[in-house]
């Protein structure tokens, strides 16, 4: 075993929390039965929404395309099972504010007939980089750490040269989540293959594979994959178990000792970071022809009776995860989406599961929310922030509304750890307040830029009608100095026919 | 001695005195910079409501006749605290409440005969359509003004509020 390397970057702050992670990895990754119906958002990754090339009544097959993808940031959907088409229609979804969304939603046939491979699988080293990140694109396969970024547009931020090392998330600091865990465990071989792919797609030549050192079975089973592939190119770093070392320029931090600067991308310090679902997703994809139709999500917390990670078709809904999962306990309260730091508490098990569907959470109580006191600016906050932002200054502006101050103290920066929540001695919700804050500009930002069309349009109208203006005006001097230039001669052209008649 | 001092002393009066003198006329006059200041605060909905024709002819008779600051209704109170910051004025309620929620113009496209007197109101031109076509508004792009409401015949243009 590699000697932890707890020696490369530092990171400020942040919080050692009880991981909660070892109730869910007792067992393997069990896979959820095909669900009665099944509820595809058209949605599920950032940019605009996919475009459905399929129509009500029709029988689709697994694998088969259902809506593509549109615009610059995009991600095509596919179907998770065979069955037929019944509705698109707006459905609820796990979005922050619990609304609808338009949905694809297929009745299953139960068959799971997939369709045949539109094209013989290819060698993707003899791809050129473009085509490759171009296949990759139709795989529909997006970032599956959370952010849900579509991954070959992240990948073609490569092609301006910029970028010299990939760096493969592996850690997953957020307490009860183990999903990535246990598909290292248990898919390690896939993985390395998704890296190598991505390293081609990129034409780079360094790979740098973050994980915690809390995870002993998943670094054994890497390090066996890597000993089979024997790819001196990929390098597996453990760091130490430290929430947020997960996130992305926190990693990189850590393992490259960079730091991206503020507002600034990963690629300013020549770093891509991919998360380890992404890697097995453009493994399956790419190597075996299946694209991104179902993922692993950990269902855990004290409100099931049975918690393990499973791998669930996208789309299926929620409540038939937890049934996998043994069940509700008599005593679960409260259904969250994503981690108990960061995940979002939603009122309906209805809700499918889609790429960013990562962790299931039920829990007997609500994280306990006591009376909020005034801030005594002791500075725990800051000492915790994995940003090094000053999140009790922030919390001041933030009350004040003084946007240009908290766009000073770095606002946009904040990752909403919800560090500073944990150890705020007065039980402020600062990452609530900071959430808030975030919103509240961006729609002020919105609304300038609109102000700022709307200036543009007016101006040219103006100049627009002025011209118009003009054109008339000279046309009808035009007219006025024709009339009298010819004028004379044409009264008598016409008198001359006139006396002609007459005679 | 004494003369050099006051030779010395009087060129250099001289000289700033020309230099102050040429980058006052040369230089545009501070007036206009206002008008622009101002016209970058208010919303340019360019809705008329402040009874001048646009965003920018308001901020024209704010800085040189001293037209009240109160007179945008979807600037709403935060533009008329912006304004008297930057022009030393005092803050006054707005003559006409503000309105509640952002709106665009809708047409029903059914109704519509192509008449054209919507889009010819419009001062964004934001109405798309040619005589006796069907128009439409570019949603995107309405300010939300009502100035294409009024003039419509047959009635078939509605506010409604964008989510």
């Amino acid at each position: 075993m590699s000697a932890p390397t707890f020696d490369l970057g530092k990171l400020h702050g942040g919080m050692r929390l009880e991981a909660r992670k070892s109730q869910s990895t007792t067992q393997g990754i069990r896979d959820v039965p095909i669900p009665k119906q099944l509820i595809i958002p058209l949605k599920q990754h950032v940019g605009d929404e996919a475009q459905p090339v399929i129509s009500i009544g029709e029988r689709v097959l697994k694998g088969q395309l259902l809506a593509e993808h549109y615009g610059s940031l995009g991600a095509p959907v596919h179907a998770s099972s065979s069955g037929k088409v019944i509705a698109i229609e707006p459905s609820p979804v796990t979005r922050r504010y619990g609304d609808k969304a338009p949905c694809i939603i297929i009745e299953t046939d139960g068959e799971d007939q997939a369709i045949e491979a539109w094209e013989d699988p290819v060698d993707y080293r003899e791809l050129d980089p473009s085509s490759l990140m171009q296949k990759i694109l139709q795989g529909g396969i997006v970032g599956l750490g959370g952010a849900v970024f579509p991954t070959a547009q992240k990948l073609m931020q490569a092609t301006s040269g910029e970028i010299e090392m990939l760096i493969l998330n592996g850690v997953e600091c957020e307490p009860y989540i183990s999903c990535d865990d246990m598909l290292m465990r248990e898919s390690a071989a896939s993985i390395i293959s998704g890296a190598r792919i991505l390293m081609h797609a990129m034409s780079i030549e360094q790979c740098l594979f973050g994980v915690e050192s809390d995870k002993p079975e998943a670094i054994r089973a890497l390090e066996d994959a890597l000993s089979t592939y024997d790819d001196d190119r990929v390098v597996l770093k453990q760091i130490p178990t430290i929430y947020p070392s997960g996130g992305e320029d926190q990693l990189i931090q850590l393992l490259t000792n960079r730091e991206v600067p503020t507002g600034g991308l990963p690629s300013d310090v020549g770093c891509l970071v991919q998360n380890v679902g992404t890697a097995a997703a453009v493994h399956d994809w790419i190597v075996d022809g299946q694209p991104l139709l179902s993922r692993i999500t950990t269902i855990s917390g004290d409100g099931v009776l049975n918690p393990i990670n499973v791998r669930a078709r996208l789309g299926t809904p929620i409540a038939d995860l937890v049934e996998a999962a043994g069940g509700y306990t008599d005593r679960a309260e409260v259904l969250i989406i994503g981690g108990p730091m960061t995940g979002k508490s939603i009122s309906t098990d209805e809700v499918p599961v889609v790429k960013a569907t990562n962790c299931v959470l039920v829990l007997s109580e609500a994280p306990s929310r006591e009376r909020e006191l005034p801030c005594i600016r002791c500075g725990e906050c800051a000492e915790v922030c994995p940003v090094n932002l000053l999140p009790q200054q922030l919390y001041w502006h933030a009350c004040a509304d003084n946007e240009d101050k908290l766009r000073e103290f770095g606002l946009v920066d904040c990752i909403e750890c919800g560090c500073c929540d944990l150890v705020c001695p007065s039980h402020i919700p600062l990452t609530y307040d900071f959430r808030m804050a975030k919103a509240r500009i961006r729609e002020l930002e919105d609304e300038k830029a609109r102000a700022e069309r709307a200036r543009r349009r007016f101006e040219a109208r103006e100049q627009r009608l002025k011209l118009e203006e003009r054109e008339r005006a000279e046309e009808l001097q035009r007219q006025k100095d024709r009339a009298r230039k010819t004028g004379k001669a044409a009264i008598a052209e016409i008198l001359k026919r006139k006396r002609k008649k007459d005679d | 001695m004494i003369f050099a001092a006051i030779t010395t002393i009087s060129l250099i009066a001289l000289i700033a005195g020309l230099a102050l003198g040429f980058a006052s006329r040369s230089l545009p006059p501070a007036e206009n910079d206002q008008v622009e200041q101002v016209n970058d605060l208010l919303p340019q909905t360019q809705c008329a409501q402040c009874g001048y024709p646009g965003c920018r002819p308001y901020a024209q008779a704010v800085v040189e006749s001293g037209e009240a600051i109160n007179l945008c209704p979807p600037g709403g109170d935060a533009t008329v605290e912006k304004l008297a910051t930057l022009l030393g004025r005092e803050v006054i309620p707005l003559a006409k409440a503000a309105p509640s929620r952002r709106e665009v113009a809708i047409i029903d496209e059914s109704l519509c005969i192509g008449c054209l007197h919507c889009r010819n109101a419009c001062p964004v031109d934001a109405i798309f359509g040619a005589q006796t076509l069907m128009h439409t508004v570019i949603e995107s792009e309405c300010t939300g003004c009502e100035l294409c409401v009024a003039p419509c015949p047959v009635d078939c243009i509605s506010m409604q509020a964008v989510a």
